[in-house]
């Protein structure tokens, strides 16, 4: 185990060193530079004769009149200690915007994580039994459905639908203004209840993805010998499908939970933009309406940094649900 | 199963049929620029039989935007999924073939971009490089093409030690013509059947874009719409329900079509 931790960990580090040099590029292409953005924002861009001279003098003080190489260096040395530097639009560090946004993105991403494995993986399981029949082909088309409709559409849809028409849920925020005043559970059932159409609308595409693989998967894993075999023990069905096949079915859709991981926060950009919840993917679409590339990069690394953790605890989840699977080979 | 499949593959060809006849007429039935103001705001559709599906908050015509974002979508969706599909093949191929280091690297490389979240990837690009339609379809090109170039490779790698190309290489013939004219044909089936899939999530993202305002400005899109509709959500929800489910269909449609296709072509995954 801690050999192949040790392996995994050091493959990582050349990606950790791609992905931060692909930073620096994309930095070294934004036009403008820190130097022009501070200039500008000191309101002295106009008067011209000065400001060349400012420019400059700003740029010897950030270091960016270094050489190319030398700026790369100083650069990665910042990430790798992560120093992610400071957002001048939004006036505070970068580490302190993403921290103080990272609870209410994982909230947000969690549950309809959670959500949409259990329903995907139900109505997975569901088709596969009743495969072919009626009900698995309506289910699969409406599953189609579903993962063709653009999320933050449907999540506008929903909120003319529940927010404006019926009024049933409240169409953005996080929660109501002065809420923590009628204490801890008014403002849990509040959180919750603004919870309940960003957490539908991402889950709902994902359900579709996570139940189309699961059949797929069951109706693999219904095809093996040891279902004949318990079949012919005399188990009842729902041993069948839930202790054997799901047990193995599961795997691959392990898999994709990883793979999702990432796209969970690329997924609350247009949902939260929509509902105006106060998370990561707020901050993205905020740091790219201000054009804050440093705050916007930060927010790539640490996300990709989020995925290679993932990534590798479920490799050792795996590892732990399969015993076929050896990590130290 | 067959007869429910046909049935909407039937539906799906006949909606993508109505979508690129829209996209090719787009010019000929609304020939002025379809971001001009020419009708009276807030228009309901049938409200005003000259804007059939009515107008939008700034008097533009829904109908007209609709062709002509047919064509942005149509064309980045297409264009996106080329380049995808070059740049999957051309890698897994290179590393099926070759394998070693080569295989080795290109491999890194691989899981570097699947590592890095992709719409994060593609907007950060957009927006760091500018939105424009090249831009947008460069930055969705360039961060897409991770399953096909792993698909192509285990195709490839499964055909390299046939005795057929063993033979090949034997008779002395060139790794380009063993490639071109004895692997790919075998190994591109599951990956041509699939582009439409690739196509629809090229124009899923590229109206997600859009809709962030990342798309390009000049260019009327059916994302770009449903996000100027959002300030008449209250009153006019029309604005956005329609551009939204004309996403929706011609998604779906090429969603379907390459589920079809593979049923057809890989007849192993039928059960």
């Amino acid at each position: 185990m801690r050999a192949y931790l040790q392996r995994r960990l050091l493959q990582f580090i050349p990606i950790i060193l791609a992905i931060c040099v692909l930073n620096f590029g994309l930095i070294q292409l934004a036009p403008g530079d820190l130097a022009e953005v501070v200039a500008g924002e000191s309101g002295q861009m106009d008067d011209g004769a000065g400001t060349e001279q400012q420019v400059a003098e700003l740029r010897a003080s950030f270091g960016l009149d270094a050489p190319l190489h030398m700026q790369l260096f100083a650069y990665l040395k910042r990430l790798l200690s992560l120093d992610l530097g400071y957002s001048h639009r939004f006036g505070a560090p970068v580490s302190e915007l993403i921290a103080d946004r990272v609870g209410a993105t994982a909230l947000l991403g969690l549950s309809s994580l959670t959500l949409a494995v259990l329903a995907g993986v139900l109505i997975g399981v569901l088709c596969a039994r009743y495969r072919n029949t009626r009900l698995d082909r309506a289910v699969s088309a409406l599953m189609a459905l579903c993962y063709s409709v653009p999320v933050f559409w449907l999540a506008l849809m929903l909120v003319v639908l529940f927010g404006v028409k019926l009024q049933w849920f409240p169409i953005g925020g996080m929660q109501e203004v002065g809420i923590e005043a009628q204490g801890p559970w008014a403002q849990a059932r509040d959180v919750l209840w603004h919870l309940v159409l960003p957490v539908t609308t991402l889950a709902l595409y994902s359900t579709a993805v996570y139940a189309r693989f699961t059949r797929a998967s069951m109706v693999d894993a219904l095809q093996e010998d040891y279902i004949r075999t318990a079949r012919a023990k005399g188990l009842a069905e729902r041993v069948i499908y839930f202790r054997h096949a799901l047990r193995n079915a599961f795997l691959p859709v392990l898999t994709l939970i990883g793979a999702h991981f990432g796209e969970l926060l690329a997924g609350s950009i247009v949902i939260e933009t929509v509902f105006s919840w106060p998370g990561l993917g707020k901050l993205t679409y905020d740091a790219v309406v201000n054009r804050d590339t440093n705050l916007l990069l930060s927010i790539l690394f640490l996300s990709s940094l989020l995925v290679m953790a993932t990534s590798l605890v479920l490799d050792l989840l795996y590892a732990r649900l399969d015993p076929r699977i050896d990590l130290e080979r | 199963m067959m007869t429910l499949l046909s049935l909407q593959a039937r539906l799906s060809v006949a909606i993508l049929l109505l979508v690129v006849l829209c996209a090719l007429a787009a010019p000929f039935l609304y020939p002025g620029d379809p971001l001009d103001m020419i009708a009276a705001p807030y228009l309901w559709p049938g409200q005003d039989w000259h804007y059939p599906l009515g107008s939008d908050l700034m008097g533009r015509d829904i109908a007209a935007g609709l062709a002509h974002g047919a064509r942005v979508s149509l064309l980045v969706g297409a264009a996106a999924a080329s380049l995808t599909l070059l740049i999957g093949v051309l890698l897994g191929t290179l590393a099926g073939y070759y394998g070693g280091w080569i295989d080795n690297a290109l491999m890194r490389l691989t899981d570097f971009f699947q590592i890095v979240p992709r719409f994060l990837l593609v907007i950060v690009l957009v927006a760091v490089l500018e939105p424009s339609l090249w831009v947008v379809v460069l930055s969705l090109g360039l961060t897409s093409w991770t399953h096909t170039a792993r698909v192509v490779r285990s195709e490839v790698l499964g055909l390299r030690n046939r005795e057929y190309v063993q033979a090949g290489l034997a008779a002395g013939m060139s790794h380009a013509r063993i490639i071109l004219r004895h692997i790919l044909p075998n190994a591109l089936t599951p990956i041509l059947v699939s582009t439409s899939i690739v196509v629809a999530g090229c124009i899923l993202a590229e109206s997600g874009l859009a809709f962030l305002g990342l798309g390009d400005p000049n260019a009327i899109s059916w994302g770009a719409m449903i996000g100027s509709g959002r300030e008449g959500l209250r009153t006019g929800w029309y604005m956005i329900a329609i551009p939204g489910l004309a996403v929706m269909l011609t998604v779906w449609s090429l969603n379907v079509l390459g589920d079809s296709l593979n049923h057809y072509f890989n007849p192993k995954l039928r059960d």
